[in-house]
């Protein structure tokens, strides 16, 4: 279904959204992406998932260009940004949220967001006009906060919001950035399950046309979000395909024997 | 940060966003001060004119290390660079002040922009070191260039021209006072619109989490650089007024304790704040002052004590710690 063959001016099929090919990082004797050839099509709802340490997050400092590669290519969109710099990327729509929460904590949510709508219109150097006097970004940021249910929190310190907020401003601040691939790393990670329903709903009602990459441990999140999966197992991808192939394979069930099976 | 609007619709962000570069009534404070000094203390004005250079070196020392958060013993690279610029030009024959300010303004930024491209590619600890080097390897390059410099008996023979061509620098020190308040006042300006503009609340995303300005696609590398070439500019032009309005220059203006007191200075006032340096500069002198009159020989333990102290139960210094007591009056 996401595979369908989208025609590009009757051409092949188009380039992926994200396509990695040989993809290596390795730290001396220590492997943490070996050889990951790896395909986000348009619009995915992709899982990443795998056991601690199976090189989730390094896939993503890749691909997002914190971590330069051992080896291999990234390509988005068909273009190579394998050299490209962490900025360079962000621009070409590679946005990222962390599974730490990464925010700038002592300033209000909306800044935040602000920080980030006025990075990509290019204007975050600007010198010659306050800030403040710039309604057109504070009212993009303040509409994306509305549409996340987070505007009664707008104007509050990142530090003052319960931790399941926070998640939520991380992903404000992605989406600040009109991504065209979202790389989410744990998305509700900490959050107790009492909360973590809202950024599930987040997830579901992010604009069709993103590829999203999603890395995850609650099963139950990945199996409802993800229209594919890859497991990935030290750094190398161990099985991909649809949720059902999944939780059948025997390998998976190996892999995770012991933590929670698939469903 | 107190929120005393309730107003939580986008009409009232952009109100609450619109406010904070507004000029409130407590801005015109510090002029007052100054000016109503002027009257007090005739018999101080020399020393007025000092203070209020320290207060811009101040200023340019919290733009990196209270909006950028780049943490640096070595400011006083550019307080001397700056220094030495107007002081070579005024001993060669240039003695007209204002082009020398634009002059030693430019020295310093150059320095700030060339040493900025190589250290601030480190952070932390090695940044640190890299600054506190830069600053010594200046010491060292203007102890040693004795024919040029002075070396260590110091730069002779400044002859500075009046101000506009009309103002003389007298004995009492009255045009060097209003000549340094009005380079503060500029200086200041400067500071105020960067710090409220777009690149000014970039700075302090990079302060607050530079991962993350990564990741939103800012150009770290080159706001930090920028930043640091525009707070050594002004440093220079600090040091440039020192240079004009005391007509010498000596090594000290690079050293090491130029560099460490400011920086306490600064931390007194409080950084990030941008009146840090218009409070600390003046209480650091004061404090010394009455140390010194107390305990002559011990006075620096007694300002080690303090900082000390600040450190540990006043974060933010006094105005940190005035902001803080602001809040607790209001929620009581």
């Amino acid at each position: 279904m996401a595979q369908a063959a989208v025609s590009m001016a009757g051409t092949a099929a188009a380039p992926a959204a994200l396509e990695t090919t040989g993809l290596c990082k390795s730290f001396g004797a220590l492997n943490v992406a070996c050889a990951i050839d790896f395909r986000l099509e348009r619009g995915a709802r992709h899982a990443l998932i795998g056991p601690n340490g199976a090189g989730k997050t390094s896939f993503v400092n890749l691909v997002t260009g914190a971590l330069v590669p051992s080896a291999g290519r990234i390509l988005v969109d068909g273009a190579d940004i394998t050299g490209l710099a962490q900025a360079a990327r962000v621009k070409r729509g590679i946005v990222r949220t962390f599974q730490i929460t990464t925010l700038f904590r002592g300033l209000t949510v909306l800044e935040n967001v602000t920080l980030a709508v006025s990075e990509r219109l290019g204007s975050g150097g600007d010198i010659h006009r306050p800030a403040g006097s710039r309604r057109a970004i504070i009212e993009e940021a303040y509409a994306l906060l509305e549409s996340l249910g987070l505007q009664d929190d707008s104007l509050r310190p990142v530090k003052e919001l319960a931790y399941g907020r926070q998640r939520l401003v991380e992903i404000a601040v992605a989406l600040g950035l009109k991504p065209k691939v979202l790389l989410l790393d744990e998305p509700a990670a900490g959050v107790p399950s009492s909360e973590s329903g809202t950024i599930v709903e987040t997830i579901e009602r992010l604009p069709a046309d993103i590829a999203v990459l999603i890395i995850e441990h609650d099963m139950d999140l990945v199996f409802r979000l993800a229209r594919r999966i890859t497991v990935l197992v030290q750094g190398a991808v161990l099985v991909e395909g649809t949720p059902p192939e999944i939780s059948a394979d025997a390998r998976v069930r190996q892999v995770y024997l012991g933590e929670r099976p698939p469903a | 940060m107190a929120l005393l609007s309730e107003d939580r619709t986008v009409a009232g962000a952009i109100e609450i966003f619109a406010r904070r570069h507004r000029f409130r009534w407590y801005e015109v404070l510090p002029w007052l001060v100054a000016a109503s000094c002027y009257v007090a203390f005739p018999n101080y004005l020399a020393l007025g004119a000092q203070v209020l250079a320290a207060i811009l070196f101040g200023l340019s020392l919290d733009l990196v290390l209270g909006y950028a958060g780049i943490v640096t013993l070595g400011h006083a690279a550019f307080f001397g660079t700056g220094a030495y610029a107007a002081g070579l030009l005024a001993a060669h024959g240039w003695g007209e002040p204002l082009s020398g300010l634009l002059v030693a303004a430019a020295a310093a930024a150059a320095v700030g922009f060339v040493t900025g491209a190589v250290i601030l590619r480190t952070h932390g600890l090695t940044l640190l070191m890299q600054t506190l080097m830069v600053a010594t390897m200046l010491h060292e390059v203007a102890n040693k260039a004795n024919s040029i410099t002075g070396g260590a008996d110091g730069l002779q023979g400044m002859v500075v021209r009046p101000v506009f061509g009309l103002y003389r620098f007298d004995l009492f020190g009255k045009t060097a006072y209003w000549y340094c308040l009005g380079v503060l006042f500029i200086g200041w300006l400067v500071m105020r619109r960067i710090v409220f503009s777009p690149f000014g609340r970039s700075l302090t995303g990079v302060r607050e989490n530079e991962a993350r300005m990564h990741a939103i696609g800012s150009p770290v590398f080159r706001r930090r650089l920028v930043a640091y070439t525009i707070s050594a500019a002004l440093a220079g032009v600090s040091g440039a007024l020192i240079a004009q309005t005391t007509q010498f220059v000596a090594t000290d203006a690079l050293g090491f304790e130029r560099s460490g007191t400011i920086l306490i200075m600064l931390l007194l006032g409080g950084i990030g704040r941008l009146y840090g340096a218009f409070i600390g500069v003046p209480l650091y002198m004061i404090l010394q002052d009455r140390f010194a009159a107390i305990d002559p020989v011990y006075w620096y333990f007694w300002i080690g004590l303090l900082l000390v102290v600040v450190v540990m139960f006043f974060r933010g210094g006094a105005i940190g710690t005035g902001e803080r007591l602001l809040q607790w009056l209001r929620r009581r």
